[in-house]
């Protein structure tokens, strides 16, 4: 066998492809570590559940909170508002889910869906950034009496369902439950 | 130049000394001093030559700003109160950097519609656009990021609607987002990795433009004719006549920079920044820099669905196609004429785009509501259609104009066309 049989497994071949081989496997490994450190750290992610105290709240009333960094909307509606809404029939609704995170992912966006539930339909919890590009939308303004986003134009109803313009999805309802009858727990 | 034209020859015994060593000098006499213009540059040509001063102008009021600066939510932007109120002389130095930021965006706009007028993306010079379109990108990326610095109510508000972009990706989207932010809204992790990014970008710029400007020097400038230079009447030597060529044009660019500078230094900004970053409240009106507004008019254009693509993400699809769309143009003119002086449609149909681009900067102005949002949409219409539509099949139909044998031959026409007209004028009179 000569030394040039291009063949033959050389003890180099192996050296090449061994050395290729641990240099790429080093090279991802050592990325990692410079993607991973952009991830939300630590002190952001420990998201400490906040506490609302909601017995000042009277209907037509709301109340912004601040969870995550971001705004949750708190509001005591009003009979119609809560009508308007149920009126609306789910045909007519840009996004048919309920964006509800408390009930199946599936679940229809019914006013009831919505809200906090049979006996507190009263009550709208969501989580205030515009599902289009992230503004707060401004509360009772818009075509539908509900929210108006003033960034590129998207207009919620009264239960925080998108009606008209550019957002794709009705506003986030987050993780919440009543504590006590005054006493909400966000997250 | 490619090397072995060059005819540099070191006058001095140092200058031997060197040339055997380091060729610098070489380099430096090559590129800059001897190397072969044509003859016919106009102004429009100038503006290479003013983004350089730009760039190093920016590098520079940035590096003593970040001297002033604390990039964390806390203090930023009271920092920049100081800067404006405390540190001496760092009023003139911010609005210096603010300002300059809108006069790179002035002068890459003149430089890139100059480009798309004569032909100077068409072979070979493809590579030349696209290095320029990749500055341009990074350019934006830098400006927005600066933009978030002072900290101010649009800083905040335009990084989020910007970031949200992302989440207009199916699947990942959030991720991303996540990952950008470092946290789920914008705060002082995202400030922080801002700041070192718009620390960092413009000195990729810097190695970009030494590409753009190789490739440059190997291939040749256009000029206004588009005809190749052939012979050696039609070019002159850099120095002196394109450098003070250039010289002037940047002292007059200079002179209206000063003028905002001094006279009207919140001219192009939105006061809306002076309010301190509030994460519970989105301003009224939402408006991202001047030099951002006919993208951010295509990007609320799309309010509609387009089969599986929702407005959302047609919208971000849209302004980064339109974006993307420059990369490509070299292989979307199918036109064998470069210069747009011997295409009267082609002619036409560029100042169309010029107006409809303006116009569509005004309409990213205006609320996105009742017949801006149709007028926004026919702008966007027309934009993609010069460069899908137009580009294509005109070069297929159009009739040229004759182009003269080469740039002399142009110039001298000109000339006695010139003359004879006074000649006739002086006989007349």
């Amino acid at each position: 066998m000569s030394a040039t049989d291009s063949t033959e497994h050389t003890r180099r071949d192996f050296l090449y492809v061994a050395t290729g081989v641990a240099g790429a496997v080093g090279a991802a490994g050592v990325a990692w570590p410079f993607i991973d450190q952009m991830r939300p750290d630590a002190s952001t992610r420990a998201l400490a559940s906040i506490q609302v105290d909601v017995s000042g709240v009277e209907p037509g009333m709301s109340l912004t909170v601040k969870w995550r960094g971001r705004p949750v909307f708190v509001r005591n509606r009003t009979e119609k508002e809560i009508e308007e809404a149920k009126a609306v029939p789910l045909e007519d609704l840009k996004d048919p889910v309920a964006r509800n995170a408390n009930i199946p992912a599936d679940a229809p966006a019914t006013d009831t869906d919505r809200s906090a539930g049979e006996g507190k339909e009263n009550w709208l919890v969501m989580v205030g950034v515009c599902t289009h590009l992230g503004c707060v939308p401004l509360g009772q303004a818009g075509d539908f009496g509900g929210w108006f986003c003033p960034c590129h134009g998207s207009h919620y109803d009264t239960a925080g369902r998108i009606r008209k313009g550019p957002a794709p999805e009705n506003l986030a309802v987050p993780t919440f439950a009543f504590t006590s009858d005054t006493v909400i727990e966000i997250g | 130049m490619s090397a072995g034209h060059s005819t540099y020859t070191p006058k001095s015994g140092f200058g031997r000394w060197m040339d055997a060593r380091l060729p610098l000098p070489r380099l430096v006499y090559d590129s800059f001093v001897a190397y072969p213009v044509p003859r016919n540059l106009n102004y429009a040509y100038t503006f290479g030559g003013i983004l350089s001063i730009m760039l190093v102008a920016q590098i520079l009021t940035g590096i003593v700003l970040a001297m002033h600066y604390a990039a964390s939510t806390e203090v930023a932007f009271n920092s920049v109160e100081k800067i404006m109120r405390d540190v001496n002389s760092g009023w003139l130095l911010r609005y210096l950097h603010s300002n300059g930021a809108s006069m790179f965006f002035v002068a890459v706009y003149v430089h890139i519609f100059r480009g798309l007028y004569y032909g100077s993306y068409k072979a070979p010079r493809e590579l030349l656009w696209i290095l320029g379109c990749i500055i341009y990108l990074l350019m934006m990326a830098t400006a927005f990021m600066g933009y978030v610095l002072p900290w101010g109510q649009m800083s905040f508000w335009g990084a989020t609607v910007i970031t949200g972009f992302f989440t207009a990706i199916p699947l990942v989207g959030e991720w991303i987002q996540q990952l950008l932010l470092g946290g789920f809204a914008v705060d002082n992790p995202t400030l922080n990795r801002f700041f070192s990014l718009h620390y960092l970008l413009p000195f990729m710029i810097a190695g970009v433009v030494v590409l753009h400007v190789w490739a440059l020097h190997v291939v040749g400038q256009t000029n206004p004719t588009g005809i190749e230079v052939k012979q050696k009447t039609d070019t002159v030597a850099f120095t002196p006549y394109a450098t003070v060529k250039d010289a002037f044009a940047m002292v007059v660019f200079l002179a209206v920079f000063a003028y905002f500078v001094f006279y009207i230094p919140n001219f192009l900004g939105h006061p809306d920044n002076y309010i301190e970053a509030d994460a519970l409240k989105t301003p009224a009106h939402i408006v991202p820099e001047w030099y951002f507004l006919p993208f951010y008019a295509i990007l609320r254009a799309i309010t509609f669905n387009i089969g599986p693509i929702d407005s959302k993400l047609g919208g971000v699809l849209a302004m980064f196609g339109a974006i993307a769309v420059l990369f490509v143009v070299p292989w979307l003119d199918t036109s064998k004429v470069r210069s747009a002086v011997y295409r009267p449609w082609f002619k036409l149909f560029f100042w169309l785009f010029v107006l409809n681009a303006i116009f569509l900067g005004w309409l990213g102005s205006r609320p996105a509501e009742g017949t801006y949002v149709a007028m926004a949409q026919a702008a966007t219409l027309y934009y993609f259609v010069f460069f899908l539509v137009i580009m294509p099949v005109l070069g297929l139909i159009e009739t040229p104009r004759k182009l003269p044998n080469s740039i002399t031959e142009a110039v001298l026409e000109k000339k006695s066309s010139v003359a004879a007209a006074t000649a006739t004028d002086q006989a007349k009179g």
